[in-house]
This record gives structure tokens, C-alpha cells and sequence, in this order.
């Protein structure tokens, strides 16, 4: 009992890790040793065992959400951070101007309660949620006019409807969901086997041109505000349709 | 890739740190998980410590120089899982890692075939392994990590992973082989 290369050299050469030469010096052994043989045959066994076991656990999804918000926390604030400071500074410009020159036109700029943002990890989970089985529509149509009426009641505000299947984004429907603690209407459209989410609330803050897309963990969203509406699109489709669809809803 | 900008005072990362740290270190939250899982024997415990790990790896994030992203994190996991045992299950940790290697037959390819085709009495077996020895039958069998990962992510000298990996295996076998009598009256 004690082959000397039970110690050595059989682990290492069962996991792959001996150079050439000392692999084929193995080799050689194992044709005379039947202690080292037998030894093989079990630490193989006892591999293959394990690796078909089963006994890999892998993360929860709710591991995944908490280390989100998490890295959200220690993040400078996504959808807010991805606009320069100097484009901030041109939008107050830009309000200051308009407000002295229309005061009467622009009453709500008076206003400067500001929600905080939205950032781009609250989009992207409310995007997961709504793929899951039953979480998509609450009303299933692609019918603009069945969609926008729905939301009558319900929300605020009127969201704007419009169905774009000739351009190839069909409206799938319409639901309610919660963005940062506000109500907002989700729209859904389907771009090929993919499905796009917009997102509407009302807004405060001025108009916006579409922001060029962000992209975090295979999802691309873009952002507009539009006549007192803020608008994200949220989808796993490629930037450049997203950005295709926000600029059909934006005319 | 280079971690030259650790100087950067704000202790919040940016968006770029953010999209490299997704793109490099997030892929590999299954293996953090798991390895915690098996540090810990539980999984409540191990979503806490990993998800202490993750973030503690993101601020450490700007230290990191590119290479192997996975080693990287799995030496914070383990170190973040030791840390917890330490001050939670201190006595799971005394076990004499280096004890002699008594080499003893190996039980036959056939009965073990056997006994590790009953996944619990598996999941048993490794759990009755001492930490250090779980470790890295979890990083070699399940992870499929090589000798030098594994040396980089338990800092033992890579000459001792092999030896190491030979006595954790050793006693698998044996922990798999014995009556569920002999397993019982073992305790841990």
C-alpha cells in the first residue's frame, strides 16, 4: 500500500494538470500499478458523480435585485448622469429664457418641485417583471382605440397611443405599473419576437430631444420628455430599433 | 484594462465603473454564490455574504487590474464567507487542515458509482468535509477551476493544491462510504 504516485502525480494527472511529460511517465506507471488503477477508476467515478449531481446552486433572482440596488447605491445616478453637466446647464439657460420671454405660456416651469429620477435599474426590472407569465397587459389589444380609452379613470394623465404595425412595431396592449413610486402607463410593443415597454408619466420638466441609448446587462433604453410627458423605452431589441420606435411616438 | 484611476477621489464609482464591473465581475455571481453556498451550508446565509462580497468588490473595484474577474471575486467571496464563520460558527473552523494523510484503499469505482448516484447522501458527504477541504472540491469539481485559480482564490501555494485536492478527495470517499450509523455519530 503507497504507491508513491498516488501522491504525486495521479490527482494532477486526473484534473489535467501535468505537462506532457509527465503525463506520458503517468501513463506508463498506470499500465504496471493496479493500485494507482484502481484509484483512478474511483477518483473518476467520484468526478463524474459529483459534476452530474446537481449540487451547483446557483443565485436566486432575488440575490441578483438586492445587489442591484446595491450597486444603484454606490452608483452616480444612471439615467441622470448619462446627460453632461453642460447640457444641464443649457436646459436652465434654456428655461430661464423661455420663462422670461413666455411667463404666461410656461405657468407650471413656476414649479420647481422635482421628483427624483428614474434610474435606469428601476426601468429595466419593471421590464423583467412585465415578461413574466400574466405580468405583460392588462389590456391585450392591438388596437389603439380599445388601448387609450382603458386608461381612462385609471391614470392621471392620458398617456398617447398609437400603433405602429406598418412600421413594424404592433401594439400589443397597454397596463398600469409603478415607476419610483408613481403610477405610469406601460405600453407594449412587439418588434419581431422581441417586446419593447414604454413607459409614460406626466412631467414638469422641460421637452427633451431623444437621448442617445444606455445599455446595461443586454437592454437598451432610450429617454424623451414630450409635451409634459416623460417617456423611456425599455426592450432587449437592438438600439437602433428602439431609437426607430421613439421617434415614430415622438412625431 | 488598468486600474490606474484608483486616485480618483468621489467614493461613488461612475457609470463606466459600473458598465466594466457588470460586464466583468457580474457574470460571475453564480460562482459566488455557490461557493458561499458550500463555505456556509446555507443558503439564507449565503445570499447575506454574497451579497456583502459583491459589494464589497465593487468598491474594491478600481483595484482590480484585469486578469481572471472570477478568481478575483471568489478570493473576496471566500474571504467575506471565512470572516462570517469566524464570528458566527468559529468552531467549524478548527479543524487541523494539515493532518496526516493516512492512505488507505480506495473503495471499489463500483460502490462508489453507487453511493454518489444518491445526490442527499452526496450533499451530505461534502458537507461533512472540513471548510477547507469542501473548498476546493467545490472549486475543482462544480467550478471547474484550474490549480492556479484555485491557489490564487484559497492563497495556498499552488506545489499544495494538488495534495490538498488528493486528501479532500480522500475524505469524500470516505464520508460517502461510511454507514449512515458511522456518518451520524461523526456530527459535523
Amino acid at each position: 500500500m503507497g504507491c508513491d504516485y498516488t501522491r504525486t502525480a495521479l490527482h494532477g494527472y486526473l484534473d489535467g494538470e501535468l505537462d506532457a511529460t509527465r503525463a506520458a511517465e503517468f501513463e506508463r506507471h498506470l499500465e504496471g500499478c493496479r493500485e494507482c488503477a484502481n484509484t483512478l477508476g474511483a477518483e473518476e467515478s467520484l468526478r463524474s458523480s459529483l459534476q452530474r449531481s446537481g449540487l451547483y446552486e446557483h443565485a436566486p433572482i432575488s440575490l441578483r435585485k438586492k445587489i442591484r440596488a446595491d450597486l444603484d447605491a454606490a452608483t452616480a445616478p444612471a439615467i441622470a448622469s448619462r446627460i453632461p453637466v453642460w447640457r444641464w446647464f443649457a436646459v436652465a439657460a434654456a428655461i430661464l429664457i423661455v420663462a422670461s420671454v413666455s411667463w404666461y405660456a410656461w405657468p407650471r416651469l413656476q414649479s420647481s418641485a422635482t421628483s427624483s429620477p428614474v434610474t435606469a435599474a428601476e426601468i429595466i426590472d419593471a421590464h423583467i417583471r412585465s415578461l413574466q407569465p400574466g405580468h405583460l397587459t392588462d389590456v391585450a389589444s392591438t388596437d389603439q382605440h380599445t388601448v387609450k380609452p382603458w386608461f381612462n379613470g385609471k391614470l392621471a394623465f392620458v398617456p398617447p397611443v398609437k400603433d405602429f404595425t406598418e412600421e413594424g412595431f404592433p401594439l400589443i396592449g397597454g397596463r398600469l405599473d409603478v415607476l419610483n413610486g408613481q403610477d405610469v402607463a406601460a405600453l407594449v410593443y412587439a418588434r419581431r419576437k422581441h417586446l419593447i415597454n414604454v413607459f409614460v408619466w406626466p412631467t414638469k420638466e422641460p421637452d427633451t430631444p431623444i437621448h442617445p441609448p444606455g445599455s446595461r446587462q443586454g437592454y437598451q433604453w432610450v429617454h424623451w420628455r414630450h409635451q409634459g410627458m416623460e417617456f423611456c423605452a425599455v426592450s432587449d431589441v437592438s438600439a437602433s430599433d428602439l431609437h426607430e420606435l421613439a421617434q415614430l411616438i415622438y412625431q | 484594462m488598468s486600474g490606474s484611476d484608483q486616485g480618483r477621489g468621489s467614493d461613488l464609482l461612475d457609470v463606466q465603473d459600473r458598465a466594466r464591473f457588470e460586464q466583468l465581475v457580474l457574470p460571475h455571481l453564480d460562482a459566488a454564490f455557490n461557493l458561499a453556498r458550500w463555505l456556509l451550508r446555507s443558503r439564507a446565509d449565503s445570499e447575506d455574504v454574497a451579497q456583502e462580497a459583491m459589494l464589497r468588490a465593487y468598491r474594491f473595484f478600481r483595484g482590480f487590474h484585469g486578469g481572471d474577474a472570477r478568481a478575483w471575486l471568489l478570493q473576496i467571496v471566500r474571504n467575506t464567507c471565512y470572516t462570517w464563520l469566524e464570528k458566527n460558527r468559529p468552531v467549524e473552523l478548527m479543524t487541523e487542515f494539515d493532518e496526516e494523510l493516512h492512505p488507505q484503499p480506495s473503495a471499489s469505482p463500483e460502490a462508489l458509482a453507487i453511493a454518489g448516484d444518491n445526490r442527499d447522501r452526496l450533499n451530505r458527504a461534502l458537507e461533512t468535509l472540513p471548510p477547507r477541504f469542501r473548498e476546493v472540491l467545490v472549486l475543482r469539481e462544480l467550478e471547474g477551476c484550474s490549480y492556479k485559480e484555485i491557489a490564487v482564490i484559497t492563497s495556498i501555494p499552488i506545489g499544495t493544491v494538488m495534495s490538498a485536492l488528493a486528501r479532500a478527495r480522500q475524505r469524500l470517499q470516505r464520508a460517502l462510504t461510511l454507514s449512515p450509523a458511522q456518518e451520524a455519530s461523526r456530527g459535523l
